[in-house]
């Protein structure tokens, strides 16, 4: 495969920015659901 | 004595059901993109950065035309649909994240087909001025004021920005560009691709369609779990000032 550094390099870019951006929410998620009684969360 | 229980966070089956299947169409995408799928006559292996390329900036469009949909709503009810406004921040921020997936994507694509990484081309420099407007459109949110006022003002700046997206993606024909034209649909909407090609093409679309659902869910329980903390710690912060004052006394 030519040029693979940067064939593989979008991929991680790519998904790498996906797991960055949703482990930074889930665990902004978490800190704050300690501080809200589950009855005021309107999804569950 | 009782088992103290974990407060829920913003996940739910619905979210966990989509997560999964963002994962597993992700995973189907890289497989068919890297492996299965074969390279393009003119471009080679270089085309297989298309199949994160495309569906990131589908994910970013699909985002700002959200944000912009919620902002209609917002200026309609006059800002007095916090819920509303929240899916138009958390679209946008998502939309930001993979615009920005999208330019660095397409700037190692550029490398490898056009010998550089940038150049101020029309279809690159639209992006990144769409790109730069989201920003903006989310240093506004950011704004001082009541969240009524805040909805609107951003609302404002959602509704005209996303007008910017026709100009990007027909940038291409109004100005002579290095970048290629649409891949699947020609002018004639004939599509123009090889059968396999087009079929990682959707894989990534319907992943990334995925990926912002379950982006959006959380982003705006989050935004709203936020709200709900600042509203309790405004109440608290009040009820303390308010046995601080000695009974009839002014402070």
């Amino acid at each position: 495969m030519e040029s693979i550094e940067f064939i593989i390099g979008s991929y991680l870019l790519t998904f790498g920015a996906i797991a960055v951006v949703a482990a930074r929410m889930l665990r902004r998620a978490r800190s704050l659901s300690h501080r809200v009684p589950d009855e005021e969360k309107y999804w569950l | 004595m009782t088992t103290p229980t974990t407060p829920r966070s913003t996940g739910t089956r619905a979210t966990r059901v989509i997560g999964i299947a963002a994962i597993v169409m992700s995973a189907w995408l890289t497989l068919f993109g890297l492996v299965l799928s074969p390279a393009d006559v003119a471009q080679g292996d270089a085309v297989r950065i298309m199949y994160v390329h495309v569906p990131s900036v589908w994910l970013a469009y699909l985002a700002f035309i959200v944000t912009a949909i919620c902002s209609v709503w917002v200026l309609v009810a006059r800002g007095r649909v916090p819920g509303v406004d929240r899916v138009a921040g958390a679209s946008a921020e998502i939309g930001v994240v993979f615009m920005a997936v999208t330019l660095v994507s397409g700037m190692l694509w550029g490398r490898i087909t056009w010998g550089v990484y940038w150049q101020w081309d029309a279809r690159l420099t639209t992006t990144a001025l769409l790109f730069i407007t989201y920003i903006g459109y989310l240093a506004v949110r950011g704004l001082d004021g009541s969240p009524e006022q805040r909805a609107r003002r951003s609302a404002v700046v959602g509704v005209v920005a996303v007008a910017e997206i026709p100009l990007v993606h027909w940038s291409v024909r109004l100005w002579r560009s290095l970048h290629q034209e649409a891949t699947v649909l020609d002018t004639d909407l004939d599509v123009d691709i090889d059968g396999l090609m087009l079929f990682t093409l959707f894989v990534g679309v319907i992943a990334f369609t995925l990926w912002f659902v379950w982006f959006v869910l959380h982003r705006a329980r989050v935004m709203a779990l936020a709200a709900l903390v600042e509203e309790r710690s405004l109440d608290e912060a009040l009820a303390e000032r308010a046995t601080e004052v000695p009974a009839g006394g002014q402070n």
